[in-house]
């Protein structure tokens, strides 16, 4: 097993310990009991509003993995000097930073693909329930294969949240890690606004401001299908692998940067 | 039993004790000192741009809990309504007010999620339903179903709803024949509607285009309320049939006997009637006032009736 990939599976091993699948237990409660609820109150949306809890969740639980594990990748280590002994082994740091952005981005994965099964059942099981006539009133079936596309994306969303952390955690304190990376998350969300200021500011200067910041910063919009799905719309897999690729470029020119910071880092 | 175990029962054990009486303490506050009713329901934010930049991109989330706010108002505020048995005219004047955050809320909900179609079709009945049984606001209905035709128009089921209130609630044929005429333009959109149009157009309203509009609704509802809702304006419109043949058997009765009549009993005992007729949920009996007018009764569900689409041109003219 090459470096990167022992430390990826360490990563995992510690996520494990730190009880962060235990999130996949509250994550099936909130379903079932949602769906419950819900049908209760929601006069026949309850299938349109449990995918649309089940995929926010399935986003709004990875976001706060990725921000709150990622933080600690790296600041982690160099608190509680454990950075000396991994460093003291035939490893490169590069290894070292990929290797805990791969195991952090696998329990994602894991994370989301129990989630999305536990959202698969819940759905199945209100579809058992239904009336067949009620059923085919439905924009689209409750398991409806097309809603992997949502999660699909928001695994590649999260990931470059992770990669965001990772970041910020080579270089500067948990705490302030934390707040850098929602507030780009909550900036990345809104780009759009960015791409608009001209039409609220006479500034020249500040709308080309705003432009550059628009293509700097990471774009998280596009990767929002979720309504999409929900309402049946169509997601072309042209889009999926341009948003994607976008995705794997901007997640590589993040760990870039985090590998060279952390490179020159002097842990002494 | 191990030590641990007892511990950790002890422990469970004394937390029950601890939460049983925190909710007994709570149930003897609240004998004492009830509770002030609930307030005002408000809305604090009426701007779908601020919610959807708030909802951080979970726009859908949030459009899912203002709908289960909008059924929740709706449902709350009919039920008080329906408590109030004779409105006084103050009251019924009051009109939106009962129902004053019933568009806001449903103009959020469908800014937050704009093909929440459910929203946009109950929008348009309760908005439009005469007070006390939705806010007798048609033209809000108009501009919520305009709102869903501008993010969707292939659906033609939005432009049917319009030309529904336009034909139903404000009487407009002209705007509601164009609407059905649109509707029957959008493609997969059903046959009837160009000939509901042509005949909205010519004739005005009718039972009889009622009837195929109500129809027309409760096969397109995409929810089981909007079918009961539909059944029960189809089960009114059945009363109308009832209550119209009935009168003509007491007018002929009354011209026959030259006599008046102002109970059932009279028509059976003369043979005309085999027993006291109902409405058509065969739920409650009809009423006949001391005038000879038959009538529901205020206790049935259908009641009240609805005011029919006039025709403006009458049979044979």
């Amino acid at each position: 097993m090459s470096a990167v990939a022992w430390i990826a599976v360490n990563a995992f091993r510690e996520s494990v310990r730190d009880k962060v699948l235990y999130n996949l237990v509250v994550f099936a409660i909130l379903l079932m009991g949602a769906s419950y609820l819900i049908g209760q109150l929601t006069a026949g949306q309850d299938v349109k509003i449990i995918k649309d809890l089940g995929l926010a969740a399935t986003s709004i639980f990875g976001l706060f993995i990725a921000i709150f594990i990622g933080i600690g990748l790296v600041s982690k280590e160099v608190e509680r000097r454990s950075i000396y002994g991994l460093l003291a082994k035939p490893i490169h740091r590069y290894q070292l930073v990929l290797g805990k952005y791969a195991g952090l981005v696998l329990t994602l994965a894991v994370n989301l693909a129990v989630m999305t099964a536990a959202l698969a059942v819940v759905l199945a099981v209100m579809s058992w329930l239904e009336d067949p006539v009620v059923r085919t009133g439905w924009e689209a079936p409750a398991v409806d294969p097309r809603m992997l596309k949502a999660v699909w994306l928001t695994f590649v969303e999260l990931s470059i949240v992770t990669a965001i952390a990772l970041f910020f955690s080579t270089f500067s304190t948990p705490m302030l890690s934390a707040a850098f990376t929602f507030g780009l998350f909550l900036a990345g969300r809104f780009s759009t606004d960015l791409r608009n200021f001209n039409q609220v500011v006479d500034s020249p200067a500040a709308a080309a401001i705003a432009q550059g910041l628009y293509w700097i910063l990471p774009n998280l919009a596009p990767f929002d299908v979720r309504s999409q799905v929900v309402h049946a719309q169509p997601v072309p897999f042209g889009y999926l692998a341009l948003t994607t690729a976008y995705a794997v470029i901007y997640i590589a020119a993040l760990l870039v940067v985090s590998l060279l910071i952390f490179s020159r880092r002097d842990f002494k | 039993m191990s030590k641990p175990f007892a511990q950790a029962l002890a422990t469970i054990v004394i937390a029950g004790i601890l939460v049983g009486s925190a909710a007994a303490l709570q149930a003897v506050r609240e004998t004492r000192y009830p509770s002030p009713p609930p307030g005002e329901d408000s809305l604090y934010i009426t701007s779908g741009a601020a919610v959807r930049r708030m909802s951080a991109g979970y726009n859908a989330l949030a459009a899912d809990l203002y709908w289960i706010r909008t059924i929740q108002y709706y449902g709350s505020v009919k039920l008080r309504l329906k408590q109030v048995r004779e409105l006084t005219a103050a009251e019924a004047s009051r009109g939106l007010s009962d129902y004053q955050l019933l568009y806001p809320m449903l103009d959020l909900t469908t800014s937050l999620d704009p093909r929440f179609n459910i929203a946009y079709r109950f929008g348009s009945i309760f908005l439009a339903e005469t007070y006390p049984g939705g806010a007798g606001r048609p033209d809000l209905a108009i501009a919520l179903l305009e709102k869903g035709v501008r993010e969707r128009p292939d659906k033609w089921e939005y432009m049917q709803d319009i030309g529904f209130v336009h034909y139903w609630w404000t009487h407009d044929y002209k705007a509601a024949a164009d609407w059905f005429h649109r509707a029957s333009e959008v493609p997969g959109a059903p046959w009837f509607l160009r000939s509901l149009a042509a005949v909205t157009l010519a004739e005005g309203g009718d039972r009889r285009s009622s009837r195929i509009l109500w129809l027309s609704i409760r096969q397109s509802a995409e929810i089981e309320w909007l079918r009961n809702e539909a059944d029960r304006r189809l089960k009114q419109l059945d009363a109308y049939d009832e209550i119209e043949a009935l009168q003509k058997i007491v007018d002929d009765f009354i011209a026959r006997e030259g006599k008046p009549v102002s109970d059932w009993q009279t028509l059976i005992r003369a043979g005309v009637l085999r027993g006291i007729p109902a409405d058509p949920l065969r739920e409650v009996p009809l009423e006949i006032d001391a005038g000879g007018r038959v009538r529901l009764s205020p206790r049935s569900p259908l009641f009240p009736l609805p005011d029919e689409p006039k025709r403006l041109i009458t049979p044979g003219a």
